[in-house]
C-alpha cells in the first residue's frame, strides 16, 4: 500500500518536475512533515488552553474591586492588543529570553535556557490571544442582565455562587462565536513561531524546500491543506459546544 | 429586640421611619409600617413614589440611610446580620420574572435549595415538583424560560422563591410585564398563596386584586404613606386629595 503511494508520487515527481511531494515518496522528508505537525499542535492546543485561562481570569480581574487590578489588566490589554505579534514573539525571546536562568545541558558543558523556544512561543502567543479573550469575555459577563444577579442575590447566592452558576454559564453563551474567532486566528498565528526557530509545520516545509527547490509548490499546497483541515476541526469542535449550550430564547434562535 | 424574643403576636415585618436616597435624591422620607403574620398587604401608588424601593429595601437588595426595617424581630440593615438568614425568611419576585434562562423550570425551582442551603437533590427535586404543579405548570418543569409566556414564567418565578420556604413574599409589580390574558392566572396563584397564610406584601397596579386580596392598602406619594385603611374604606371614602386624585386616574 505504501509503496504504491510512493511510486504514485515519484512518478508524478518524474513526469511533472515543478509537483514533487517529497514527503510523499521519501521517508526521511515525511518524518519531518509529522514532527512538524505535531509541533503545530502542541503549540496550538497549549496556546489555545493557556489564552481561554487568561481570558477567564482576567475577565474575572476586570470586575475586582481593586482599581490597581483593574489598571494592570487594562494595561495588559492594550499593549498585547496593540502591538503586532510577531514583534511580541521576538521580544519575549530575545530580550526577555536573555534574563531566564539557564541550566547545564546533557552534554556537561553547554549552557541551556530554562524556556525553550517552543515555551517561549507559548507563552508570547498565549499572552497575545489572551488580551483579547478578556475583552470577549467581559462582553459577554456584561451582557448578563443585573436584573437576573439579583434574583440570584435575592435567593440567596453569594458572589461566588452567583459567579460560578448564573454569570460564567450565561456570560460562556454570549461569548462564544466571538471566542471561536480569536482561537482560529491563534491557530493560524503560531505559524509565526518560525520567527524563532520553532521546528513547527511551516519551518519544516520551509526548511524542505530550501533542500529541494522542486517540493515549494507542493509543500505549499500541503500547508494549505492542514490549516484548512486543522481549523476545520476546531471550528467544527466549537460551534458543536455551542449548539450544546444554545437554549432557547436566550441569544440566537435554535437552528 | 432580638431574634428568639419575636412571637406571631409581634409583626413579622416592622418598617420604622425608613429613610433611602439615591445621591442627592431622596425617595423614602420616612416611612413606616407594621406588618402581622398571614397579612397580605398592597402598596399603591404613581410611578416614582418610592413602592419598589420600599420592598427592595425588606430583602436588603437596597441599603437605607435611616431607620429601621425589621423581620421576625431581626433587623435587616443590621452589617452583621447574615444575609443568608434573611433571605430565607423573604422571597421575592420580580416584574421582568428575571428566571435563570440556561436552566429549565424544574431546575429554576430546584438550584437556591440545593446550591444555597445544601439540600440533597432528590428531596429538593420532589419539593419543586409539587411546587411546579401547585402553581399550574404540571407538563413545563422541563421547558426553558424562552419557551414559556410571561405568565408561566412569573408562576416559575414564585415558585422558584417558594422553594426557599420563606416566611415572607414580596411581589414587585409582578404582573405590569404581562398580558391582560395571563395576569390573572398569575393573581390566582397569588390569592391562593394568602389563603394558605402566607405572608405577601406587594407593589401592584392591580386595583381591583388589592381590593379583593388586601387586608390594608398603603398609598405612597413622594416617599411618603399618604393614606392607609383596609380596602373598604380606603377605596370608599379616602379622604387625601392625592390618594383621591390617584385612584381618579386609575379606576
Amino acid at each position: 500500500m505504501i509503496e504504491t503511494i510512493q511510486d504514485f508520487f515519484r512518478t508524478m515527481a518524474d513526469t511533472y518536475p515543478k509537483w514533487n511531494f517529497i514527503f510523499f515518496h521519501e521517508p526521511a522528508q515525511w518524518d519531518r512533515v509529522v514532527s512538524g505537525f505535531f509541533v503545530t499542535l502542541q503549540l496550538s492546543v497549549a496556546c489555545v488552553i493557556l489564552s481561554v485561562i487568561i481570558g477567564i481570569v482576567g475577565a474575572w480581574a476586570q470586575g475586582s474591586p481593586s482599581r490597581t487590578i483593574r489598571w494592570i489588566v487594562q494595561g495588559y490589554i492594550q499593549f498585547f492588543r496593540n502591538t503586532p505579534p510577531l514583534i511580541q514573539l521576538l521580544f519575549f525571546y530575545f530580550a526577555l529570553g536573555q534574563f531566564t536562568p539557564t541550566v547545564t545541558g546533557p552534554d556537561g558543558w553547554t549552557e541551556q535556557p530554562i524556556i525553550s523556544n517552543v515555551g517561549w512561543a507559548i507563552i508570547s502567543l498565549s499572552f497575545f490571544a489572551g488580551a483579547f479573550n478578556v475583552e470577549i469575555f467581559r462582553s459577554g459577563i456584561e451582557a448578563v442582565p443585573k436584573s437576573t444577579l439579583e434574583a440570584a442575590e435575592s435567593l440567596g447566592f453569594t458572589r461566588a455562587q452567583t459567579y460560578t452558576n448564573i454569570t460564567f454559564p450565561l456570560a460562556l453563551r454570549v461569548s462564544l462565536p466571538a471566542l471561536n474567532n480569536n482561537l482560529i486566528n491563534l491557530v493560524k498565528t503560531t505559524t509565526q513561531a518560525i520567527a524563532i526557530a520553532v521546528p513547527e509545520l511551516l519551518y519544516e516545509m520551509v526548511s524542505i524546500w530550501n533542500d529541494y527547490a522542486s517540493a515549494q509548490n507542493a509543500a505549499m499546497a500541503v500547508l494549505f491543506f492542514t490549516y484548512i483541515a486543522l481549523v476545520g476541526v476546531l471550528a467544527f469542535g466549537m460551534n458543536r459546544w455551542e449548539a450544546k449550550l444554545l437554549v432557547p430564547g436566550f441569544g440566537k434562535a435554535r437552528r | 429586640m432580638s431574634d428568639q424574643d419575636w412571637t406571631d403576636q409581634q409583626p413579622i415585618v416592622s418598617i420604622k421611619d425608613v429613610h433611602k436616597a439615591f445621591g442627592t435624591l431622596e425617595v423614602l422620607k420616612g416611612v413606616s409600617m407594621d406588618i402581622m403574620k398571614g397579612e397580605v398587604i398592597c402598596i399603591i401608588g404613581p410611578s416614582g413614589s418610592g413602592k419598589s424601593t420600599l420592598i427592595r429595601c425588606i430583602n436588603a437588595l437596597n441599603d437605607i440611610q435611616a431607620g429601621s426595617i425589621t423581620i421576625e424581630g431581626q433587623e435587616v440593615h443590621d452589617t452583621k446580620l447574615d444575609k443568608l438568614e434573611l433571605r430565607k425568611k423573604v422571597g421575592m419576585v420580580f416584574q421582568q420574572y428575571n428566571l435563570f434562562p440556561h436552566k429549565t423550570a424544574l431546575e429554576n425551582v430546584m438550584m437556591a435549595p440545593i446550591k444555597v442551603l445544601k439540600q440533597p437533590r432528590d428531596e429538593v427535586e420532589v419539593r419543586a415538583r409539587a411546587l411546579i404543579k401547585k402553581v399550574r405548570l404540571e407538563g413545563k418543569e422541563d421547558s426553558y424560560p424562552g419557551e414559556l409566556s410571561g405568565g408561566q414564567q412569573q408562576r416559575v418565578a414564585i415558585a422558584r422563591s417558594l422553594a426557599m420556604d420563606p416566611d415572607v413574599m414580596l411581589f414587585d409589580e409582578v404582573t405590569a410585564a404581562l398580558d391582560p390574558e395571563t395576569v390573572k392566572e398569575v393573581l390566582l396563584t397569588i390569592k391562593e398563596l394568602a389563603a394558605d397564610g402566607m405572608t405577601c406584601i406587594l407593589v401592584t397596579h392591580e386595583m381591583g386584586f388589592a381590593r379583593e386580596v388586601a387586608d390594608h392598602i398603603y398609598f405612597t406619594d413622594r416617599g411618603v404613606i399618604v393614606e392607609h385603611g383596609p380596602p373598604e374604606t380606603f377605596f370608599e371614602s379616602a379622604s387625601d386629595p392625592r390618594t383621591k386624585e390617584f385612584l381618579g386616574q386609575i379606576l
